[in-house]
């Protein structure tokens, strides 16, 4: 929090501030002392608000138009893109968006996993970051069940019948999520309410992830922990809010591309067809943010071992924290979890990839090689590699390799001095 | 503390019963907000479905829908009937006589939930390697009597209530 008192300059602003100081939460905002050394995968906090927003506000404006009904869903979805002013740009950057959100939290996740952010004592900031990243997956899913094409009636039938694999209450439990006997208007009616709900679910845990951050202040691309204000830090405004706009401005780019030029690249063609319940399309697949997941329930030949699989590749990131024993936080001077952590990106690629194709044959093969290592990442190698491995030297302060033009030895510290 | 504070005093007494009377308030306002969301009168209603099966050729099946899911209604040849006799119930994963998927004497009528028992698709008819139904979504191999026999489908299809009106017509449900 910010050191010194902030006292309002004008007489108004004085007289509100006593009475509810959000001028003191603006002073602290734009003051906030931010590691000088951040690169451009830290300006993904930004980018992601960004995509909160504007799913929040294309949302309330695809809500007005909209019809939460199984027979009228689908053609009021063709009504926004045929007929509503502005519809199709409205529901492209909707939809897109969506792909977009995650794109981005993907690689503000890996961002966290290489420089290790989610490390004390940033423990917290992780988990509220993970939970928003579970209502967003549940958000995606339900809003790609709204249009009521064949690909939302057939994820939804999937997706609810995850729930079905848990012993003794498992069907109970399905007829509850669908208020019906099978995927139906019941069921319709309520994602479309819980799609609503859970973007401003999602801006609570925002606010709440902001300011478990603003209390120990950000990581850095060395690591180590620095003196706030000090010659390590600059103000958040001017300095990264331009570094932030920039690189919001690079992801507007490509994210217009996709909405103006291949708005339906991300998608599947089958969704264009109105839901038939009594067939279901060839190839059924989910959006491609949620095809690592769904490689991991296809990997496993048991239904229950599937589903407990699938949830458990996501809750063993809670533990992370305490599974990964390394004193060192940044990557950069951890050589052997460095290797470990690029084998990691290419696993999850790799899932994702053969999550998108069928579960047979090389696919199947591979898809279990990845499932395995996948735990074994978080299992295993974290707990040990912490443990053994020999880190590089870590410098005494960011200013100090870059004043000195390099890291210096005599400027290093071993680990075990302090971290 | 003196010896009368540790009693239990009136305003223990009072804590505790408001509590109480807190916890069951809350709980009688959760369970209606829990149980809107099951199956509503106008979902219940759909309960029965009564269907034509003269037209059914030997071999041939159709589709119906019940209760918005699939019923698989299929006349079986005595070829088909004889095969699915024949598979040994240590060869099955989820072990089932074809004789108690089907009514008596009415063997060849084979009426079943044609959704699949892994995560709900609708299985294709006369696919896969059983000479049945094949779940295009995971890949699990139905027989002829819908019977699971490879794929991550954990049990047989279904059999839902059903009985035979007259020898034309089935009611489901």
């Amino acid at each position: 929090m910010s050191e010194q008192e902030y006292v309002p300059k004008s007489k108004v602003g004085k007289w509100f501030n006593d009475r509810l100081p959000l001028l003191t939460l603006g002073a602290h905002l734009t003051d906030y002392p931010t590691p000088k050394n951040l690169n451009y995968w830290w300006t993904f906090g930004g980018i992601l608000t960004f995509c909160l927003i504007t799913q929040i506000v294309t949302g309330i404006v695809l809500a007005m138009h909209y019809v939460a009904h199984a027979d009228l869903a689908f053609a009021s979805v063709e009504h926004i893109m045929r007929d509503v002013n502005y519809g199709w740009l409205i529901r492209y950057i909707h939809s897109n968006g969506a792909s977009m959100f995650f794109l981005a939290v993907y690689i503000h996740i890996f961002r966290s996993l290489f420089y290790g952010s989610y490390k004390s004592p940033r423990e917290v900031i992780w988990i509220i970051g993970l939970m928003i990243y579970l209502l967003m997956m549940a958000a995606a899913f339900m809003g790609y069940v709204l249009p009521w094409g064949q690909m939302s009636f057939w994820g939804a039938t999937v997706i609810t019948n995850l729930f079905s694999a848990i012993p003794l209450v498992g069907d109970s439990i399905t007829t509850w999520l669908w208020g019906a006997y099978s995927v139906d208007n019941p069921t319709l009616n309520r994602f479309f309410s819980l799609h609503y709900l859970i973007p401003f679910l999602i801006l609570g845990l925002v606010v709440l992830h902001i300011w478990a951050l603003h209390v120990p202040g950000n990581n850095n691309p060395v690591g180590i922990d620095i003196k706030k204000p000090s010659k390590d830090t600059v103000p958040f405004h001017p300095y990264i809010t331009i570094k932030d706009a920039f690189a919001l401005l690079v992801f507007m780019i490509i994210f217009a591309g996709f909405v103006f030029f291949t708005p339906n690249v991300l998608g599947h063609s089958d969704n264009y067809i109105p839901a038939n319940p009594l067939v279901t399309p060839a190839h059924i697949v989910p959006e491609w943010y949620l095809l690592p997941f769904y490689a991991i329930l296809r990997s496993v030949p048991d239904k229950l071992g599937g589903v407990i699989l699938m949830f458990s590749a996501i809750f063993i990131l809670f533990v992370l924290p305490w599974l990964d024993t390394s004193k060192v936080r940044s990557a950069v001077f951890r050589p052997i979890y460095r290797q470990f952590f690029w084998i990691l990106v290419i696993d999850v690629l790799m899932l994702g990839y053969v999550g998108a194709m069928p579960a047979e044959g090389i696919y199947l093969v591979l898809a279990r090689v990845g499932t395995i290592y996948y735990f074994l990442h978080f299992i295993v190698v974290m707990p040990v590699v912490g443990y053994l491995e020999k880190t590089d030297p870590i410098p005494m302060s960011i200013s100090e390799p870059v004043l000195t033009g390099g890291a210096e030895p005599s400027l290093a510290r071993k680990v075990n001095d302090k971290v | 503390m003196s010896k009368e504070e540790k009693k239990v005093n009136r305003r223990d007494f009072l804590f505790t019963a408001s509590y109480t009377i807190g916890a069951v308030g809350v709980g009688a306002v959760i369970w209606p907000m829990i149980d809107q969301m099951n199956p509503d009168k106008a979902q219940q209603a759909l309960a029965t479905t009564e269907v034509d099966i003269s037209s059914i050729e030997p071999g041939k099946s159709i589709t119906v829908l019940w209760r918005g899911k699939p019923i698989f209604i299929k006349k079986r040849t005595s070829e088909e009937i004889a095969e699915a006799r024949a598979v040994k119930l240590d060869d099955l994963p989820d072990p089932q006589k074809d004789e108690d998927r089907v009514k008596d004497g009415k063997d060849e009528w084979l009426v079943m939930l044609g959704v699949c028992t892994h995560l709900g698709c609708v299985p294709l008819k006369d696919k896969g390697d059983y000479n049945g139904w094949f779940c295009p979504c995971h890949g699990s191999h139905y027989d002829v009597s819908g019977r699971i026999r490879k794929g991550p489908a954990p049990t047989n299809m279904e059999i839902p209530k059903f009985e035979f009106v007259d020898s034309n017509t089935i009611k489901i449900g």
